[in-house]
């Protein structure tokens, strides 16, 4: 069966450009980034502030044009729809996104917020705000909530409101950026589980973008490690945390807080160092200046990644090597 | 095919269980709470009330003077603000100059706030060359003094009141263009915009229901302070000949014409600049508490 979304070799490039408008230079934000996302499937991608995570969701959606690159979604390319075309793919992929206070109009009520999606694809208001009132309800939020405005919820009743106006398009993807960092720990469990939930009800895919690796690992099937815009590892979820291959997946999970000790990958050494300008990236592999194994053939060579055991790539020159 | 959400029949009616106050009322709460506010809102609304009704208030004809009564002081017996030099009410004649006085006050500002509001929404949400065509053509006309520009342009158009408005107009264009080309910039950023888009909204949609809303606070705070300065200025404009022709009464012209008598009678003298005086500073005040009414708490 073919994958519901197919993304080739997307890039993004911003350009910087000088005082006089000639461009000097480039932010090689996503570079080449390939990934398959199965009908009904999670895809989690985690990575450090910075790596291009975001810039990614966008690029899918085309709220940022790519440069290079295919986004194929039931068959056809995204990036060459126009009009009309797009309008109808953009519904069927929806975003939830990062921070709760920015995303919802301070100056509508929660939904109206819900209702406006509706409305922007010609849905009639009253129509847009009955079937609105239907979706907050299956985020738990009741009327009273709804007709307030947006400052007198909390940020989970935010991100909730924020998942009913994406889910309200019927979309098949629902991209969630960040979705529940912002977010008190308690109240990400609960926005965590709705989204689960929510998941199995309305049959979604989800993208799940985060820098919280337990997060990713509590909601995806695969996952996707990126460093500086490039894919480092990918592959199931269980694979990844259980035998991380790539020495920043490994950075990664020994940084991350845990109370269990015996996790393998937990003796790696933790990251050291800054992340790297993406206005000048490390040459070859962009991960040597921080890693604890690079060696010269590192700064010559760029990895691609190669297949370790099925589904499991890894972006390492030194794959095998490393114990 | 996915199932979606059924819509309960209950959900099904959608009048809100409870409303938010609106702005309206928050700006009405925060008058109340200030006394000044409310005191200069009393006044304006007095005096555009009675300039409104001139007709049914003015005791005496503005334009057909008496020659007996010429040059009455304030506070005599039948005519309160006293007489011009050829007899005229000043009463009657404050109150129907305050008509065009008001017109010329209030007319430029609301036509700038249209104008100004519009290419400052487009050069903010649009950005990029629209921005730089937009707002660099306006920072031309920003970089004359306002009162010469005004000056400049009536002197050109010709003497009316007409065209005080106008000239008045596109002195206020540009500075409330920059205030709704930020405040459209800031607004453009929010991830709501984003999501507007991602869920298939196009540019006018986006701009109507989104970006107007947000910025109508601050654009309406900003253009309501303006109404003082722009008074000012249209009435400085008819000082200087520029706007009605005699008979015809107006606040700025009547100042001029009034200052022959500053050795006769000075407080007659000083009427009608205590009117602009009075009007300015209340829409000055009420706009003030409106700043804080319009204060979005997120």
């Amino acid at each position: 069966m073919a994958p519901l979304l197919e993304v080739k070799d997307l890039g993004k490039t911003f350009p910087i450009r000088n005082l006089f408008g000639r461009t000097k230079g480039g932010v090689s934000a996503v570079d080449r980034v390939s990934f398959t996302l199965g009908a009904q499937g999670t895809l989690g991608i985690v990575g450090e502030s910075g790596c291009g995570k975001s810039t990614l969701a966008r690029l899918l959606l085309r709220l940022i044009e790519p440069d290079t690159g295919e986004v194929i979604y039931r068959g056809r390319n995204i990036l060459e729809l126009k009009g009309g075309e797009l309008k109808a793919v953009r519904r069927r992929l929806q975003m939830v996104f990062q921070n709760p206070y920015s995303s919802l109009d301070p100056r509508m009520t929660v939904v109206d917020n819900v209702a406006f999606s509706l409305r922007a694809n010609g849905v009639p208001a009253e129509e847009a705000r009955a079937k609105s009132y239907g979706y907050l309800e299956s985020v738990g939020l009741s009327r009273t909530h709804a007709d307030r405005l947006p400052g007198s919820l909390s940020g989970g009743q935010r991100q909730r409101v924020a998942i009913a106006r994406a889910l309200v398009l019927h979309p098949e993807i629902v991209i969630a950026d960040e979705a529940v960092s912002a977010l008190d720990k308690s109240v990400q469990a609960q926005v965590l589980n709705l989204l689960r939930d929510l998941k199995q009800q309305y049959e979604l895919s989800l993208i799940f973008i985060s820098h919280d690796l337990h997060v990713v690992e509590y909601m995806s099937d695969e996952v996707m490690v990126m460093y500086l815009g490039r894919v480092v590892e990918k592959g199931p979820a269980a694979q990844i945390f259980a035998r991380p291959a790539h020495p920043y997946t490994r950075a990664l999970i020994a940084s991350a807080p845990n109370m269990e000790d015996d996790r393998v990958g937990s003796g790696a050494p933790a990251l050291t160092g800054e992340l790297p300008s993406p206005l000048n990236p490390p040459s070859g592999c962009r991960f040597r200046t921080r890693c604890p194994y690079a060696v010269e053939r590192c700064a010559h060579e760029t990895p691609v990644l190669c297949e370790r055991s099925p589904g499991h790539e890894v972006a390492c020159l030194l794959d095998g090597q490393i114990s | 095919m996915s199932t979606h959400a059924p819509v309960s029949a209950d959900v099904a009616i959608v009048r809100p269980a409870r409303r938010e106050p609106s702005a309206w009322t928050l700006a009405l709460q925060a008058l109340i709470r200030r006394k000044a506010a409310l005191a200069a809102l009393i006044v304006l609304l007095a005096i555009v009330l009675s300039c409104l009704l001139a007709p049914l208030l003015s005791p005496y004809d503005p334009v057909e003077g008496q020659v007996r009564d010429r040059l009455l002081p304030v506070g005599s017996a039948g005519h309160w603000l006293g007489t011009d030099e050829q007899g005229r009410d000043l009463l009657s004649r404050m109150l129907y100059g305050g008509r065009l006085s008001l017109l010329s006050g209030f007319a430029p500002v609301v036509l700038a706030t249209v104008i100004g509001g519009a290419l400052g929404i487009a050069a903010g949400y649009f950005g990029g060359l629209a921005n730089t065509i937009i707002m660099r053509s306006l920072d031309v006309v920003f970089s004359f003094p306002a009162i010469l520009l005004a000056i400049g342009i009536s002197a050109a158009l010709g003497p009316g009141i007409v065209n005080i408005i106008i000239s008045a107009t596109v002195v206020f264009v540009p500075p409330i263009a920059r205030i709704a080309e930020s405040a459209t910039k800031e607004v453009a950023k929010e991830e709501y915009i984003e999501a507007a888009k991602s869920s298939g909204a196009d540019s006018g949609l986006i701009i109507r229901a989104h970006v107007l809303r947000n910025v109508f606070g601050k654009l309406f705070v900003f253009s309501t302070s303006q109404i003082g300065g722009c008074l000012v200025i249209a009435s400085g404009l008819s000082f200087l000949g520029l706007g009605v022709a005699p008979p015809t009464p107006e606040w700025g012209f009547m100042l001029n014409n009034l200052k022959q008598l500053i050795f006769i009678h000075p407080v007659v003298t000083v009427v009608p600049g205590l009117f602009i005086f009075l009007t300015s500073l209340s829409v000055n005040l009420v706009s003030d508490a409106l700043s804080d009414a319009f204060d979005a708490k997120r």
